[in-house]
Parts: structure tokens; C-alpha cells; sequence
């Protein structure tokens, strides 16, 4: 990939985020002329994944384009989770591809994949409990070696919290600051592909709002994002795309506008009777 | 007990008891990569000592000069460093890592390493002899110091310092550099630590390495301080094991201060209640502190205070 398409990507993904925060309706986003320009960063193909005698996903297709923002729906047990562990090279799939940036990347073990640029934030924050903000931070480079100041910073900035509790030990956070610290720590990796699992679990409203508006933040600064979510509502209204898993296939798929607005996704999501 | 003889007794209840915690260390790292207790790390500590021993054997003239002593005393640290080493990598790679590889239960873990501690002692036997040998006469094991009366030798102060050097070393390692952020966030979490980039495997093979390199050392100071033979692993790793224990296994420093304290507690036991009791205070003092703390005096985990 060039850097010029790179920053036309850029540029495009900064055009949908104004937009959808303008809350211009699908037509107009029309994330069909998107896909149009911009090459695919993540496919899944085929992907089937067991656990054991479990086959949690059963042969899906999935594709997040250069510069978006995808949302991967669904309820618990899903498979969503397991999506996102194929993708890292946690799970190896039983069948079909993952490809990134046109590369096969399944069964090329998590660490390497990391090295790849795809970060993962944890479904449960996963952080390291014993060691400090900082360390946790420094952890997220570690393939780097050591972090580079200016990536600190860059977190630092994102989220202030951090830089005010960088030596305080990541156990003794609050939920939602161990959160912004999963989410920074994957970012420290340089990530291109940001997967991020659950990050509004058992988070407050305020705290899931500023959580997204970050998210978007972070998407405006050139990083693609697969945000696995079950708050369907704030998800779809953050996501150029979404798609909707169901007991390991994909039910629904498009932009996100029409899905925050289609009836069926109101009812199973939203909470919203069909009536 | 008089003031002087309590200080004849703390000498060499510390040298011993910073050779222990040298060994537990290496307990301590492995349950910390892998929950695993190596019961195999005894024969790590033998194979130390039978290395070095033939090496210096070897080498040592009738009367060395004081030149050739320090020599042959660097010799022995790094062949028993190495044979150490070489002995817990090779270890990790046939007794564990096919395991590991196979996701079998703990208690296979448990066996493998039982298996392998058998073989290593009787092939050892069998190799070597059976009869306990001592090292050769390096150095004159002269008094160089007194405290408070009580005499320290040559071989208590290098053993003392060299437990030193590589506990200071080993933490710095621990807490200040890349592999050792890898084996603490892998002592915490090693899926997450695999998506940041450690490879964990690497990261447990070099952790059995290091506990070798020490265990394999403390061999040679033991060995020097008493006697080399094949089962010399056994009193030394058990007693080693429950200091791990003790300390709160998984934990480093725990695992110094619990090799330190059983060091001391073997030390005073034999005078207070005789020298067939040298071994049973240890567990004594285990069984005691497990009841009141169970996760030992400084708790589990090798993340935090590693
Ligand atoms: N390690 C495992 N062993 C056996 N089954 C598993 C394992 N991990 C996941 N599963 C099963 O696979 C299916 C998908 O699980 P997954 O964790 O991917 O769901 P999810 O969509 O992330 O759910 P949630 O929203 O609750 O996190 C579930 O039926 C689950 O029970
Ligand atoms: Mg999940």
C-alpha cells in the first residue's frame, strides 16, 4: 500500500466520521462508493473455527476496508470472541482464510501477528494486574522493544486518565480505566487494525460515551477498527458497517446507519418491540 | 545458647541459606511461567556440581598458586552455570514442551518431571559413582574474616557473595529488562502476553535457562562447601522447594527470603535439637507459616515485588 492511498483513506474515513456525527442518513454514506476506492485491510473468508466439538463459527465472510470502522454485532455466544482470537492467531480455524492486507495470516502465531499491525484489546481487559499503568503501557510495545515517547504521548493524550495514574498498579483501576488501558496498550503495538472486544462491558453510559468518542478519535488518526460490541445502539452509531452474528453465522450485514434503523435489529438489540 | 556461639551458627545458617534461596529461585520462575513445580531442578543443582567438578578436577595442579585459584574458581562458576543451563533447556524441551504442546493435565506435568529427576540422579550414579567426591583442593579455605568473633571462611564469603550477585542480577533482570517484562506478563496472563508480542514459548525456555544457570552454580558452592555426588540434589531441593513455598511460590523475593530463613532455621536447629533433626525444622517452619499464611509470607504471584 502507498502512502498516497493510505492518505486518501485517511481522508475519506475523516469525511464518513463528520458525516455520521452529522447523522446524515445512509443513503448519503453510501458505504458501497467507499468500498469502491479502498482496498480491503481484513478479509475472512470461509472462516469456520470449533472449540472442541463446538463449531462457534460456521463459515463466515467479513471484510473491514482501510480506514473503517466495523462493528461485529451479535448476542452471547455468538462467536464473536472466537472471530477475534482467529484473527490474532490465538485460535487456529478449521477452516477457510484470514487475510490481512492481502497476506494469509491464519495459523501464524499471536505474537507475530501482533508485529503484522493488528492490536487486540480483550474481551474483560486483560490487563496486567500487577504491574503498573506505565509497565502496561510499555508491555503494549513490546515487540518494538521499548516504547517510543512519542507513542506514549500519543496515548497519554487520548486517554488523560492514564498519565494521571501511569504508576498505579493496573489492578487497583476502575473498570472503565482498565478499559482505556487494554485499549491503549494494544495501541502502543502501532497498530494499523485496532480489534477491540467488549469495550463497553459493565461500563456506565457517561463512561461507554466517551469511551466511543475516543474510539472514533483514534479512527481518525489513520486506524482501522473491529469493534465487537453487544451495545448495538452506540456501536452502529460510531461504525461506517456492521455486521450481525448469530450462533456462528452472519445474519445481516451493511452499512450502519441502515442497520440502527432496521426493524429486526431494533427488536433483538434495541430492545424495541417490532410493533 | 552463648552471644559467640550464635554467631558461629548465623555464618554458616546465611551462606546456606543463600544457597537455597539461589535454588528456589529457580523453583520459583518456572511455577511463575508455567504453575508447574520442576521437581526436576534438584538434578539441575547435581549436574552443577558433577560438572564442575570434572572440569576442575582436571585442571587443578597439586598446589595452585593464589592466581590460578581465583581462575580455577571462575571456571567452576560458568562450566556449572553452564552445565546447569544446559541441563534445565534440555529439560523444558523433553520432559515439558511435548506436554505442553498436548495440553495434558498438571499432574502429567508432575510425573514428567518426577521421571526425569530419576533419570537424571541414577544416570548421574551411574556415570559418575556412587560414592560422594569432593572437589579438588582449590584454595587453602582459610578464615578471612570475623563477625563478632565467629569465623567466616573463604568458601562461606564466596558462596555468600556470589548468592548475592545473582539474586541483585536475576531482579535486575526480572524488573529491568525486555525478556524479563516478557516472563512477568507471561506469569500473569500468557494469551494476553502472546498478543503484545512475547513469544511464550521462547520466553518459558529462557526462564528454565536462567533458573539452570543459577541452580547449576549453587551446585559448584555446594559442592565445595561439602561434597559432590548424585544425590546431592535431593536435601538441597526439597528444603529449596519449600522456601519457594514458603516465600509464596512464584515469587522471587519471597523465595529468597524463604531460602534464607530455612538457611538459618537448619543452622540453629542443630545445636538446639541435634543434628538428626537438621532436615525436619524446615518442614516445621513450612507447615507453620502455610497455616497462618497460606499463600506463603509474601504471597503468590511473580508480577508483583518479582
Ligand atoms: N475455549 C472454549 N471451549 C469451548 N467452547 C468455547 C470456547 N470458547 C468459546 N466457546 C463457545 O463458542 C461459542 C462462541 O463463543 P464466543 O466467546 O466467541 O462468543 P461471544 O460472541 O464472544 O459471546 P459474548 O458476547 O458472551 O462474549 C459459545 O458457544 C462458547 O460456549
Ligand atoms: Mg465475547
Amino acid at each position: 500500500m502507498t502512502s498516497t492511498t493510505a492518505g486518501v483513506a485517511t481522508e475519506v474515513r475523516a469525511g464518513v466520521a463528520t458525516e455520521v456525527r452529522a447523522g446524515v442518513t445512509a443513503e448519503v454514506r453510501a458505504g458501497a462508493a467507499v468500498g469502491a476506492t479502498v482496498p480491503a485491510l481484513l478479509e475472512l473468508a470461509g472462516l469456520r473455527v470449533d472449540h472442541g466439538a463446538i463449531t462457534a463459527l460456521k463459515g463466515i465472510d467479513l471484510t473491514v476496508r482501510q480506514g473503517e470502522v466495523v462493528a461485529l454485532l451479535g448476542a452471547n455466544g455468538a462467536g464473536k470472541t472466537t472471530a477475534l482470537r482467529t484473527i490474532s492467531g490465538l485460535l487456529r480455524p478449521a477452516a477457510g482464510e484470514v487475510r490481512f492486507g492481502g497476506e494469509r495470516i491464519d495459523g501464524v502465531p499471536a505474537h507475530h501477528v501482533v508485529g503484522l499491525g493488528i492490536g487486540h484489546s480483550p474481551e474483560g481487559r486483560r490487563v496486567f494486574a500487577d504491574m503498573s499503568v506505565l509497565e502496561n503501557l510499555q508491555m503494549g510495545a513490546y515487540r518494538f522493544g521499548r516504547a517510543a515517547p512519542e507513542d506514549l504521548d500519543r496515548v497519554f493524550g487520548l486517554f488523560p486518565r492514564l498519565a494521571e495514574r501511569r504508576r498505579q498498579i493496573a489492578g487497583t483501576l476502575s473498570g472503565g480505566e482498565q478499559q482505556m488501558l487494554a485499549i491503549g496498550r494494544a495501541l502502543m503495538g502501532r497498530p494499523e487494525l485496532l480489534l477491540l472486544d467488549e469495550p463497553s462491558m459493565g461500563l456506565a453510559p457517561i463512561i461507554v460515551a466517551q469511551l466511543f468518542d475516543i474510539i472514533g478519535e483514534i479512527n481518525a488518526q489513520g486506524t482501522t477498527v473491529l469493534l465487537v460490541e453487544q451495545n448495538a445502539a452506540q456501536a452502529l452509531r460510531l461504525a461506517d458497517r456492521g455486521y450481525v452474528l448469530e450462533t456462528g453465522e452472519i445474519r445481516m450485514s451493511g452499512p450502519a446507519a441502515e442497520l440502527l434503523h432496521d426493524p429486526r435489529i431494533r427488536e433483538a438489540y434495541l430492545g424495541e418491540s417490532a410493533a | 545458647m552463648s552471644p559467640h556461639e550464635f554467631w558461629d551458627y548465623l555464618v554458616p545458617g546465611v551462606a546456606l541459606g543463600a544457597l537455597y534461596a539461589v535454588i528456589a529461585i529457580g523453583y520459583t520462575l518456572v511455577y511463575g511461567v508455567l504453575q508447574l513445580i520442576n521437581f526436576a531442578h534438584s538434578e539441575v543443582f547435581m549436574l552443577g556440581g558433577f560438572g564442575s567438578l570434572i572440569v576442575l578436577t582436571s585442571l587443578t595442579p597439586a598446589h595452585p598458586s593464589a592466581p590460578i585459584s581465583v581462575l580455577l574458581v571462575l571456571v567452576g562458576l560458568v562450566v556449572s552455570a553452564l552445565c546447569g543451563g544446559a541441563t534445565a533447556y534440555g529439560l523444558e524441551k523433553v520432559a515439558y514442551r511435548p506436554l505442553r504442546r498436548r495440553g495434558a493435565p498438571k499432574l502429567v506435568f508432575l510425573i514428567s518431571a518426577i521421571g526425569a529427576s530419576f533419570f537424571l540422579y541414577n544416570l548421574a550414579g551411574k556415570l559418575f559413582g556412587r560414592d560422594p567426591l569432593p572437589m579438588p583442593h582449590l584454595y587453602d579455605n582459610n578464615v578471612v574474616l570475623t563477625v563478632f568473633g565467629a569465623r567466616v571462611t573463604i568458601t562461606q564469603l564466596l558462596l555468600l557473595v556470589c548468592a548475592l550477585l545473582m539474586m541483585v542480577g536475576l531482579d535486575l533482570l526480572v524488573n529491568r529488562t525486555r525478556l524479563g517484562a516478557g516472563i512477568r506478563a507471561l506469569a500473569q496472563d500468557p494469551e494476553t502476553a502472546s498478543l503484545m508480542g512475547v513469544d511464550t514459548d521462547r520466553v518459558i525456555s529462557r526462564t528454565f535457562v536462567i533458573g539452570g544457570l543459577l541452580g547449576g552454580v549453587a551446585g559448584f558452592l555446594f559442592g565445595l562447601n561439602t561434597q559432590v555426588s548424585f544425590t546431592m540434589g535431593f536435601n538441597p531441593g526439597i528444603t529449596a522447594f519449600a522456601a519457594a513455598v514458603l516465600g509464596g511460590v512464584g515469587n522471587i523475593r519471597g523465595a529468597m527470603l524463604g531460602g534464607l530463613l530455612l538457611g538459618l532455621v537448619e543452622s540453629f536447629n542443630v545445636p538446639l535439637f541435634g543434628e538428626e533433626w537438621r532436615y525436619v525444622a524446615a518442614f516445621v517452619v513450612l507447615v507453620g507459616v502455610l497455616m497462618f499464611r497460606p499463600a506463603g509470607i509474601l504471597g503468590v504471584k511473580i508480577g508483583r515485588a518479582a
